[in-house]
């Protein structure tokens, strides 16, 4: 199990993620009850169905799964996760920041996957607001160091939409 | 030259404090190594053949007198008392110990000096002309843009985890000599109808796949340079494979879906950010630009310069024209015979900086082609400078001769190379000895790469040679024809590779077939372009076995 960091201190997960397994398709799979993460297959198959009967709902994004495809469906999630199958795919930092600087999202952003204490920092800057820190991993270190390893960044980004150099005095 | 402020120090400082808590997590066990690996990578540092590797950044080439002495200390210090320089303004020790580099990145902090994102895949030092400011043919200075680029390039939260390296070159003069045609990104600085902006190239590079860059933009004003970088890296970043190392450069992406489609894609995306934060303001580009001001010359006339012969060819081979009169530009070369081409050691930097100090301001450029370049030398002290140079064996008068070679490590050092590459330059530099011959010839760029990743640029030498492995022996291809510059193409192969003790005798037939062959005042090049390459395919070739016969040869052997 992974450990949820959010508001930079321990959460507790109430949401679970729906795994589509064999035999299974996106359009037989039952939808369970509860604070569910769906498969954007899913979501995308079974849209009014998910929302006659969900109230919170959630949305898992792998990396080459397009934003675009759900910009109009945004108002629907209370969090998206965005799946980062390995730490070194760095696909799902530009899918945070379309959804965050483009398609304004406000609901909870979350980094799935294989995250780790020293991309944070980074992924706190492009708009992340809850983190699956990988189980093993300190997680009390992480909260008190991993946010912070530089006190500002030149770049605009997600956290901070001024670059420093309009910012200088 | 620029200096840092108070973010830029906070921030080289914040970094060699997250790499000590990072290599300390790792050298607990709390970090695989297979998690380290990036982070170290980032910060410049391999693991290698015999040790690591440290590679330290030279942005864009500058340094002053104190970061060549800082780099003297750390060489002598923590290394083996010597470096090389890359074909990439950077400087890599080959000998660091990896529980050291934490205390090497704190010494380089002391004078705004860093290895950040000198590796790894990632947005890399940004490259530009060794003689930026100085150059006679110079349209517009590129080193306040290519620091703006260092600053916005510098942990970019989106663009950490790229699907492969990202190169950007900036060229401010007529002649391009930053090999823009060959980068991720290559941007041509120009002014049109006033207005000074960029021709934005995309795509090009060497490596396994040389491609030549292709044009996305023909004007892009100055103020939005960020913000189209961000468009392209994003299309980038999203859109480059990552199921394959070898294919997931952005030339790839721009082949596969075609310069076309990929402008489209750029050009979508830039429409979002355009105008946006991120757009340039005057009071920026004035503020790094002030840092970039001429150095106060004097008012010279032409010197007499001494008639000494020896004297003579080094003017005419390692003095570069200036837009000052009574200035010029001077390149130390770091090519003398039997060196490896690029090394240096920490007395020759200790020498360097003084050098720069007493004649030039107190600022030294590295070139890509692996040279320090003193800007800014009066010529009545081209003299003195030539006699303490000499001594200091930094002196050959090779520059842009066929010993001036441009080369990477190679199969000594690096753990990616195929074939060693610095025993073949130093046999190559060992035929050419005699400075007479090497003058006749004339200009000439011989480049060698051990593999094909191509550090030593050899597809853009006029001749090229490139280190393969075929059933575990070091053989060497031969291309011909390669340029950089505007003109820039790759060069042809010439047929089958050879042993590296056949590769003084190539060259030497290479030569021997130009030299019989040209028309007066015709260069290497000129010579090639007119003839054609089989002319130097039948002398290389004559004689030798072929196919059966050769396989026959090696049976009886």
């Amino acid at each position: 199990m992974a450990q949820l960091i959010k508001n930079g201190a321990v959460a507790v997960d109430t949401w679970k993620t729906l795994n589509i397994n064999e035999g299974e398709t996106p359009e037989n799979i039952a939808l369970p009850e509860g604070d569910i993460i769906f498969p954007l297959a899913v979501w995308q198959a079974r849209k009014a169905e998910i929302v006659s009967c969900h109230k919170r709902i959630g949305l898992l994004l792998k990396p080459e799964e397009r934003v675009e495809d759900i910009a109009a469906d945004l108002d629907y999630f209370i969090v998206i996760a965005i799946d980062f199958p390995k730490f070194v795919d760095g696909r799902g930092y530009s899918t945070a920041s379309l959804l965050r600087q483009r398609y304004k999202y406000q609901g909870e952003l979350r980094a799935v996957g294989d995250v780790l204490h020293d991309q944070l920092f980074y992924m706190q800057r492009v708009g992340f607001d809850s983190y699956a820190l990988n189980d093993g991993k300190n997680l009390t270190y992480a909260i008190a160091a991993g946010f912070s390893p530089f006190g500002d960044a030149y770049q605009a980004s997600t956290s901070q939409p001024q670059p420093h150099f309009r910012r200088r005095a | 030259m620029y200096k840092y402020d108070a973010i830029d120090r906070q921030l080289v400082n914040e970094r060699v404090e997250q790499f000590r808590d990072q290599v300390s997590r790792w050298q607990s066990g709390e970090m695989t190594n297979d998690e380290f690996r990036p982070l170290r990578l980032q910060n410049g540092l391999y693991v290698q053949r015999h040790a690591p590797m440290f590679r330290i950044a030279v942005p864009y080439g500058m340094l002053s007198s104190a970061q060549m002495r800082k780099l003297a200390f750390i060489a002598q210090k923590y290394d083996r008392g010597y470096g090389h320089f890359t074909t990439r303004h950077n400087l890599q020790l080959n000998w660091p110990k990896i529980e050291d580099v934490p205390d090497m990145l704190a010494h380089l902090s002391e004078v705004e000096m860093h290895a950040i994102q000198t590796s790894g895949n990632c947005i890399r030092n940004v490259t530009t002309d060794p003689f930026a400011g100085v150059a006679a043919d110079e349209i517009i200075d590129p080193r306040p843009l290519a620091e703006i680029l260092r600053q916005w390039s510098t942990f970019h939260p989106e663009f950490a985890f790229l699907p492969r390296k990202f190169k950007i070159a900036i060229s401010g003069t007529e002649e391009d000599r930053a090999v823009t045609w060959f980068h991720d990104i290559g941007l041509h600085l120009k002014v049109v109808e006033g207005q000074i902006g960029f021709t934005v190239i995309v795509g090009g590079g060497l490596g396994r796949t040389p491609i030549r860059g292709q044009i996305v933009r023909e004007f892009l004003p100055w103020q939005d340079i960020l913000s189209y970088c961000e468009a392209i890296l994003r299309v980038y970043n999203r859109f480059g494979r990552r199921d394959n190392a070898y294919k997931a450069r952005i030339k790839i992406l721009v082949q596969a879906l075609g310069a076309e489609e990929f402008t489209r894609l750029v050009e979508a995306e830039w429409v979002h950010g355009k105008g946006g934060p991120a757009t340039l303001t005057q009071a920026e580009y004035d503020r790094v630009a002030a840092h970039f001001t001429a150095p106060a010359y004097e008012t010279l006339g032409a010197g007499e310069p001494p008639a000494e012969r020896a004297f003579a060819r080094w003017v005419e081979r390692n003095t570069h024209a200036h837009k000052v009169p009574g200035y010029t530009a001077v390149t130390l070369s770091l090519k003398k015979h039997g060196i490896a081409p690029g090394d240096i050691t920490s007395e020759q930097m200790d020498l360097v900086a003084d050098l720069a100090d007493q004649y030039s301001f107190g600022e030294l450029r590295v070139s890509h082609e692996q040279n320090i370049i003193l800007a800014d030398v009066k010529q009545s002290d081209l003299y003195e400078v030539w006699q303490k140079a000499k001594a200091a064996g930094l002196a050959t008068p090779n520059i842009g001769l066929l010993t001036g070679i441009i080369c990477c490590p190679g199969g000594d050092f690096c753990d990616l190379a195929n074939a060693k590459s610095i025993p073949i330059a130093n046999a190559i530099q060992a035929r050419f000895d005699d400075l007479d011959y090497l003058f006749d010839i004339g200009e000439i760029d011989l480049n060698i790469s051990g593999c094909m990743n191509a550090c030593g640029h050899h597809h853009v030498g006029h001749i090229g040679v490139l280190g393969v492995d075929k059933n575990n022996d070091e053989f060497y291809q031969v291309t011909l024809g390669g340029r950089q510059g505007n003109e820039a193409k790759l060069g042809k192969v010439i047929g089958p590779s050879f042993a590296a003790d056949e590769m003084p005798d190539v060259v030497e037939k290479i030569i021997k077939v130009y030299l019989e062959s040209r028309h007066d005042d015709e260069r290497f090049l000129d010579t090639f372009d007119r003839i054609g390459i089989d002319p130097f395919k039948n002398r290389v070739y004559e004689g030798r076995a072929h196919g059966k016969a050769k396989a026959a040869q090696k049976e009886a052997v």
